[in-house]
């Protein structure tokens, strides 16, 4: 918990500062050269620093969550219905089967009686059990700390299922049809939150984070010592969840 | 001891091809199960984002560690040089193939994409216990495909005892392998503990042995070949041995749980709740697969009869089936705890007891399988030596004399 993610990332802070220094510098220099060439969203100084299409992702950001869970309001599930309606999962009414990337989860301490909400998703964990688990390497963790699956190679296993800590994962259990191109789905193989990133990738933010009226989930860059997320966890205190499994989780929460 | 003489089964009684069809029939239903099942997605079994993995895996696992058991008589002969063992060899290796060919299959058709398997075959994420294990079953596969050949071929007979090693340390690589598939899984209570790899070796040993004893003793019984009271107590005891290694390790097992206050809850899910697994345990695994089986083999009114023997056998391997599913599916129902001393719940059944109920295509599927094991080794009994002539005491007792009888 005292870790802040640079330190966990192995990072000095004062080496970070050097880096982002060059970045900038770098960072202008392009914009001098080409700003129109390259498009809106390019300017590595928004918030959510966006990827251009054309350049690698990078290790120098990981992205991730501080989720508020005092802010998460009683009967609200926006950020679930914003989930559902970007990557259409559809349901078929069976709850049992039907996939689920993100969940309010609510809480009771049994002592106190004291209730909690929050949303639930795939923890994008810096060490994830999932992929280490997967036999064909289809979930994988990109540089930016987004983990995904290749809905290529996954066979179906279903092994990720039973490593990941945080029942994150849905399984395809019948044939999908109108699905959004961005978001590619497939009967007989595994899924979870992507972190929007074909929304990230373009500098825009998750649909959940987008949809939440409360503000509850922030989204940001964990290795920018600048960036809103990080300045947040350093002066407020956030845990995660199972945090005695060490996986160095891509999202934090408050309130629980 | 008479040198043993190898001979194929005759194979053309009307039982033989009554059996053969019955086999045949289940398995064509197995196939057409798994061909139902990926047509209209896994969502008409009774698994679902809970519990992912079902009845098939159940048979699965439970094949595939029985395969590397019956190598055990084999292991026994060629590495430990007991000579009773030895005209069984060739049937333990055989079994052992055989077995494993069946799990695998019923594995690889529940898949979400079965029709990947070459992708299964050609991309390997070393970090995966499951990469491993592929790559330990086909090594097994052709180890004891090398073995047999060792065994069967007689200028090849020199290398059998090298071979024979070999084939011994890779199927003790092979269940621990398959052991970790479920002692690595930090995540769930049930699983997480190192354990799991020793115990399955010893599992193996007994259910592996079980299966021997089924094949052996039904085929000398059906083709009026002459099986001794030697071999038959022989193996009778070591059955006995094995059923109370296991159990061993499950008493252990619990205890160490239950030692850790932390994992009360699903101990308590396990053995004292009101649902299936607990029944599973004390019925099915303790009673049936441990207490009357230890009963059978060790108590002397039962010494070496061949039809107590075989029912010993057949119940090790209900008990066997049992816990197997007590550990994959009891372990995936309890709910996981991950805010511990909170009530949780959700849409996605946070902090319930996840139900399922094995749906007929899943367990037709697993029946299919375990039909598989049965129908190759039929066929390779009829067209290959498998099987010594006689199994007297003549051929099996080293210190054997005319006068004893
Ligand atoms: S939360 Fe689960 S699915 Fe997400 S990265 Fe971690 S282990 Fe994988
Ligand atoms: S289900 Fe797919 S992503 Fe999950 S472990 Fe298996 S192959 Fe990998």
């Amino acid at each position: 918990m005292s870790n802040t993610p640079q330190q966990q990332a192995g990072e000095p802070a004062e080496q970070n500062q050097i880096d982002s220094y060059r970045r900038k510098l770098l960072g202008g220099g392009a914009a001098i050269a080409g700003a129109a060439a390259l498009g809106p969203g390019v300017f590595f100084t928004s918030v959510a620093r966006a990827k251009p299409a054309d350049q690698a992702v990078s290790s120098e950001v990981r992205w991730g969550f501080l989720i508020d869970a005092n802010k998460c309001a009683d009967n609200c599930d926006k950020c679930v219905t914003a989930c559902n309606d970007e990557h259409n999962l559809t349901g078929f009414g069976r709850p049992e089967t039907d996939a689920q990337w993100i969940r309010a989860v609510t809480l009771r301490d049994r002592k106190t009686g004291h209730t909690t909400k929050l949303p639930m998703m795939c923890q994008h964990c810096a060490h994830p059990p999932c992929v280490d688990v997967c036999p064909t390497g289809a979930s994988f963790k990109r540089a930016d700390g987004i983990v995904l699956v290749d809905k290529h190679i996954c066979i179906g296993c279903r092994y990720c299922m039973m490593a990941c800590p945080y029942k994150a994962r849905s399984f395809v259990h019948e044939t999908i049809t109108n699905q959004q191109e961005y978001s590619p789905r497939g009967k007989g193989t595994v899924e979870s939150c992507t972190l929007c990133v074909h929304r990230v990738d373009k500098g825009e933010i998750p649909a959940c984070a987008e949809a939440c009226p409360e503000k509850a989930i922030l989204f940001g860059n964990l290795n920018d010592p600048g960036s809103d997320i990080s300045q947040r966890m350093a002066t407020e205190a956030s845990t995660e969840v199972r945090g005695d499994l060490r996986l160095d989780l891509g999202v934090r929460y408050q309130g629980i | 001891m008479k040198p043993t003489t190898f001979r194929e089964i005759d194979g053309t009684s009307k039982g033989y091809y009554v059996l053969l069809g019955l086999l045949g029939l289940i398995l064509a239903a197995g196939l057409g199960s798994a061909y139902y099942m990926e047509h209209n997605g896994h969502w008409v079994t009774g698994m679902n984002n809970q519990i992912v993995w079902g009845m098939p895996h159940v048979f699965a696992v439970f094949l595939i560690v029985a395969a590397s058991g019956a190598l055990n008589v084999a292991s026994i002969s060629s590495v430990f040089g007991k000579t009773s063992y030895k005209p069984l060899a060739p049937l333990s290796g055989l079994l052992a193939i055989a077995l494993l060919i069946g799990g695998l299959m019923v594995l690889v058709l529940d898949l979400g994409r079965p029709d990947r398997l070459i992708v299964a075959m050609t991309y390997y994420n070393f970090k995966s216990i499951f990469a491993w294990n592929m790559i330990l079953y086909n090594g097994f596969l052709a180890i004891v495909i090398i073995y047999l050949w060792t065994m069967m071929q007689r200028k090849m007979n020199k290398y059998s005892k090298v071979a024979g090693f070999f084939a011994f340390i890779w199927r003790l690589a092979l269940t621990i392998g398959t052991g970790s598939i479920f002692g690595f899984i930090v995540a769930r209570q049930y699983y997480d503990a190192a354990i799991m790899a020793p115990m399955f070796v010893v599992m193996s040993f007994s259910f592996g042995l079980a299966f021997m004893l089924i094949v052996l003793l039904a085929t000398y019984q059906w083709t009026g070949r002459e099986i001794g009271s030697h071999i038959v107590s022989r193996l009778q005891r070591l059955q006995g041995l094995f059923v109370a290694a296991v159990l061993l390790f499950v008493v252990i097992f619990h205890l160490t749980n239950l030692y850790a206050t932390q994992h009360h809850g699903v101990e308590n899910f396990i053995l004292a709740g009101d649902n299936i697994y607990s029944g599973l345990f004390w019925v099915g695994y303790l009673l049936l697969g441990t207490v009357f089986p230890l009963i059978i083999c060790y108590a002397p009114a039962f010494r070496a009869s061949i039809g107590w023997t075989a029912a010993a056998a057949v119940m090790v391997i209900a008990g066997g089936l049992s816990q197997m599913y007590m550990i994959i599916i009891g372990g995936q129902a309890y709910p996981m705890d991950l805010f511990p001393g909170k009530d949780v719940s959700s849409s996605f059944y946070d902090g319930v007891v996840a139900s399922y109920a094995p749906s007929a295509p899943e367990v037709a599927l697993g029946l299919g399988g375990t039909a598989v094991t049965f129908i190759a080794v039929m066929i390779a009994i009829k067209v290959l030596r498998f099987l010594p002539l006689s199994l007297a005491n003549s051929q099996t007792d080293p210190h054997y004399s005319a006068e004893e009888r």
